[in-house]
Formats: C-alpha cells, structure tokens, sequence
C-alpha cells in the first residue's frame, strides 16, 4: 500500500439540515489511536455511507456516535445532536440510544417471539396501552419490510428467521422506538443478494423519515443508496462529498485508488 | 500410516474410553439399584428409624435431605446468581477479579471434611446455632457457592454479546439487559450447574456429620409453624440426611438389618437426584419456552 499524505483531506460543506455532526473526534484503545480529528456533518433524511478498508475505523466512528464505545473506548471531542454534545457524561446515554438506533452486521434478533422483539424496547420504556404497542407493531414491521412474510406468525421465535429476515427485524425493532437517526453497521455484508437487495430497498424508502448512516464494504452498495459518502484511511476521514463525486471523480489520490482497488 | 487408519485407531480408541466410563457408571448404578430397589417399601419410606430393632425406615431422613437442599439452595443461589452476573457482566479484568476467581476455585476443592470442622467450630459453636439444619445448610453453601457461582458465569459469558450489544443499542439499562435478555438465554446452563450443585449436596455426609449433626428427632409432619421444636419446618432442629444415615447404619449401627436398610436407602438416594435431574430439567425447559418462545 502506498502512503498518502493523511493531513490533506477534502470535506465537502452540506448545505442541507444537519441533523447530527461530530467535531474533532477521537478515540482511542488503550494507546492506540483510532480515530483522528473527524469532523462531519449528516445531513438530515440523507443516506451517508461510510466506507475504507478493513481496519480504517469506519465502524469504530459509528459505533461513537450513539455512545456504543463507552467502557470500550475513549472517545474525545463533540458529537452535536439537538444542540446538545451528546458525547458529554452529563447526557443521559440511554436517551442518546433510543433517538439514534443501531443495527449491527450480525442480525441479532432477541430469543424471544417476533412480536417481543419489536415490543421489548417499547414495554421497557413504559409503553402499556395496547393499541398504541400493536401500532407500533405493525407499522415498524411494514416499514422493514417484513410485515407481509410474518403476519401471521407473530409468535413464532425470532430465531426461526432466516439471516435477511432477521436482519429487517432488527431493522424493525429499531425503528419501532421511533429514532430519528439510524445507525447500520454493514448490515448487509452476511446476507445473500436478494436480502441485500430488498434491505437497500428498505433504506431508501426509511430515508423519507430517518437520517441513515451506513458503514459498507460494498462499494456499488454505497453508490445505489446513499447521497453522501465518507471515506476513512487508517483512522482519518480522507474525503466526504457527493457519493457520485466521490466515486466519479474523487479529490484526493487514497479515495481514487481505494476505489480503484488498488487497496482494502 | 494412512489417515484413514489413523482415524480409525483414534475412534477405537475413543469409543473405548468411553464404553469404560459407560460401563464404571452402570455397575455402580446397576449395583446399588439391584441390591437396594428390592428392600424399598411403604414401610420403609414411611416410618422412623429404629436404633435397636429391625424394621426402622427412612421417613424422616428422606425429609431431612429434602428440606436441607431446599435450605441450602435458597441460600446460596441468590448469592451465586449476584456474584455469577457480576463476574460476567461487570467485572473488569484486573487484579481484583484474579484474586476472586482465584479464591472460588481454592473454596471448590476444600474437602468436605474442613467444612465440616470448620462448620462446627464456627456455626456450631461460635455462633450457637448448634446442630441444625440451618448449620448444615450454611456449611453447605461454602460448598455449593463456587460450583454455582462459576456455572452462572459460564452460562452468562456463553451468550452471545450481540444479544447485549442489541439490548444497549435500544436505550436498555444494562440491568434490563442482563435480567430480561441474557439471563432467559443462560437458563438451561445456569439450570444444569443447580442440578450438579444439588446432587452434591444430596450425597454430602462428611460436612453435615458434624453440622447437621447425626439425630432424626421425631417431627411432627402436620405442624406448620416453622419456630416450633416440633415442627418438621423448624430449621434450628437436628437433621440426620439420608446420605448421613447410610454411613452411620454401615459404621456404628446394632440394628440387625443395618445392610438391608443402607442399601435400600441407597438405591432411594440415587432415584431422588435422578427424579430431581429429571424434574429440573422439565421445569427448566418449559421456563425456558415461555421466556424465549422458542417452540
């Protein structure tokens, strides 16, 4: 692999809403640094795919941005969502959690029915009224997708799913606590192409009510779905514009080989 | 050699290591059943020991086993259950849990017989709750609290950290998590170290001799108030288990069918942890189906 020159980035400013911005962030495990200085701006109802190489710290971005790295990782600098900098220890975790949703690369449904999937984080946070759970019931599970393969077998385990639609019930069950961001963490990197594909299609229709933000290893994946993407090299955020500059006609010399495949 | 013959050699080999620990099992077993099964009866479950004449049964030992196990369970499994969950979910890994990890697994190999000792001189003696079922119990749960304690831990770390990972990201307190996503999942583990921990206190003799001490005083099956004398409740009485009673027919007994008695009593001793193996294993099952709707 070649070096590049990681001080030299090119970050495209959003004119859009912005719903969620991390300003200087880094992190750290242990002593190793992770995360260098990343500054990005989503903007609201987009989808931003972060892609790079195995080991450039997309994930580990990610999965800072709704406080998953707490006990695992040192994560410093903002985080602005609402106002507020939600990577402060004053800010209610949990709270942080519900507002933005996490879907991980394993599907990893609950063993429990399919109804107490999607009902569970619901119930836990106080919601009783029954017809306000079946709602959320049904319309999370149409949402994802899923509605039409399951309706009739509510109560069957989650674990009976198959891999793709388990993963759109995680999908479900995040949306159920009614987020305004999701989060996705290579959702579709253990499915088949079918599944990936009626996923993708989920998230492009999930877009009209959520800020979505994916990491992907699947290049054409990020240009079919997403607007804006980031690119990450050994930690740094490298380039972040337009997806169709950046696989078009990228800025900086790292994005244009990875894209090439000179790497990763 | 060739792999195939190579693998067919360690098959053998295998196979007949474990026809050996097949066939140890079933003599043992086969041994005990066939010379005791034959002396069970009513009259043997149902009537006290004798200490002089023949024809004493087992009522109030078969009790006594019963009743300490469900003693020494409602005391050591909560504690096991907090200090597994700790272990698993909290604990850092440093100096600290070392030295707690160390210190269970020193308690595991104590002989029964140093419990026993130091039962007496300290519950016994020290704290004056003399020979009773409840010394018994506590002396118990120094035994049954390292096997617990780490079955609990294993069956936690056994799932999947995904299922934590996707209760957290759903805004969950990582006690809700533990208590309402992990623990269903652990059940069946956690279940079998009960089981293992139980069939150890069921056959215990050496701890209790000195503890539980080595008298059925008779007890009155219809008195239901735990803080009467008489009360086959009442934790502060004597207690000769079952496991207690087949050792001392066989070493200090007069009674001319002291052979007869031991072996029935040994053959009800094995059928009760196999009628608890089974139990537990039923009940945890279907625990486990309704907690996960697994069907």
């Amino acid at each position: 692999m070649k070096t590049y020159n990681l001080e030299e980035k090119s970050i495209v400013t959003i004119e859009d809403e912005i719903e969620i911005s991390s300003d200087n962030l880094q992190v750290f495990y242990g002593d190793s640094h992770a995360i260098f200085d990343a500054t990005l701006k989503f903007p609201k109802n987009q989808i931003t795919s972060l892609i790079g190489a195995s080991g450039s710290g997309k994930s580990t971005y990610l999965r800072s941005l709704n406080r998953m790295n707490d006990k695992i990782a040192r994560v410093e600098g903002k985080i602005m969502y609402q106002g507020t900098d939600i990577n402060s220890i004053k800010v209610n975790v949990y709270e942080v959690r519900k507002q933005i949703g996490m879907v991980f690369q394993m599907p990893n449904p609950f063993a429990k029915s399919i109804r107490e999937n999607i009902l569970f984080g619901l119930k836990s946070n106080g919601i009783k009224d029954k017809e306000v759970l079946d709602e959320r019931l049904e319309t999370s599970l149409k949402e994802a997708a899923l509605w039409d393969e399951v309706k009739d077998e509510l109560d069957k385990s989650a674990l009976s799913l198959s891999g793709g639609q388990a993963q759109r019930l995680c999908i479900a069950r995040s949306i159920a606590m009614h987020p305004n961001i999701l989060l996705l963490d290579e959702p579709a990197s253990a499915l088949d192409p079918i599944s990936t594909s009626k996923i993708e299609d989920t998230l492009t229709e999930l877009k009209k009510k959520y800020t979505i933000i994916i990491v992907t290893h699947n290049m054409s994946q990020a240009t079919r779905i997403s607007n804006y993407t980031a690119f990450f090299h050994l930690g740094h955020v490298v380039e972040y514009d337009k997806t169709s500059k950046i696989f078009m006609n990228p800025t900086m010399p790292a994005t244009a080989d990875y894209i090439a495949g000179a790497f990763g | 050699m060739n792999p195939k013959r190579t693998n067919n050699i360690a098959t053998g080999v295998i196979y007949g290591l474990v026809g050996i620990v097949v066939l140890i099992l079933l003599f043992l077993i086969g041994y005990i059943l066939f010379n005791g099964v034959p002396h069970i009866s009513w009259q043997l479950l149902s009537s006290p020991a004798q200490a002089f004449s023949a024809g004493g049964g087992i009522r109030d030992q078969l009790f006594n086993s019963l009743y300490l196990l469900v003693l020494t369970l409602i005391i050591s499994f909560p504690i096991a259950l907090g200090s597994g969950i700790y272990l698993a979910e909290y604990a850092a890994d440093n100096w600290f849990t070392h030295l707690i990890r160390t210190t269970i697994e020193v308690l595991s190999s104590l002989p029964s017989v140093v419990v026993g000792l130091f039962g007496y001189l300290f519950l016994v003696i020290q704290l004056n709750l003399s020979f009773s079922i409840l010394s018994g119990a506590i002396a118990l749960t120094f035994f049954n609290l390292p096997l617990l304690t780490r079955s609990i831990e294993e069956s936690l770390n056994s799932v999947s950290d995904l299922q934590k990972q996707a209760g957290m990201s759903l805004g969950l307190s990582d006690w809700r998590t533990i208590t309402r996503i992990i623990l269903p999942v652990a059940l069946p583990g956690i279940l079998t170290g009960v089981i293992l921990s139980a069939g150890r206190v069921f056959g215990e003799a050496a701890a209790l001799i000195y503890t539980a001490g080595q008298s059925a005083p008779s007890v009155d099956y219809g008195n239901w108030n735990i803080f009467d004398p008489a009360s086959f409740l009442n934790p502060m009485r004597p207690a000769e288990t079952l496991a207690v009673h087949i050792w001392k027919v066989n070493t200090e007994s007069v009674t001319p069918d002291a052979h007869l008695i031991s072996s029935a009593s040994s053959a009800v001793l094995i059928i009760v942890i196999l009628v608890f193996n089974l139990g537990a294993r039923f009940i945890g099952n279907w625990l486990y189906k309704k907690m996960t709707a697994t069907r």
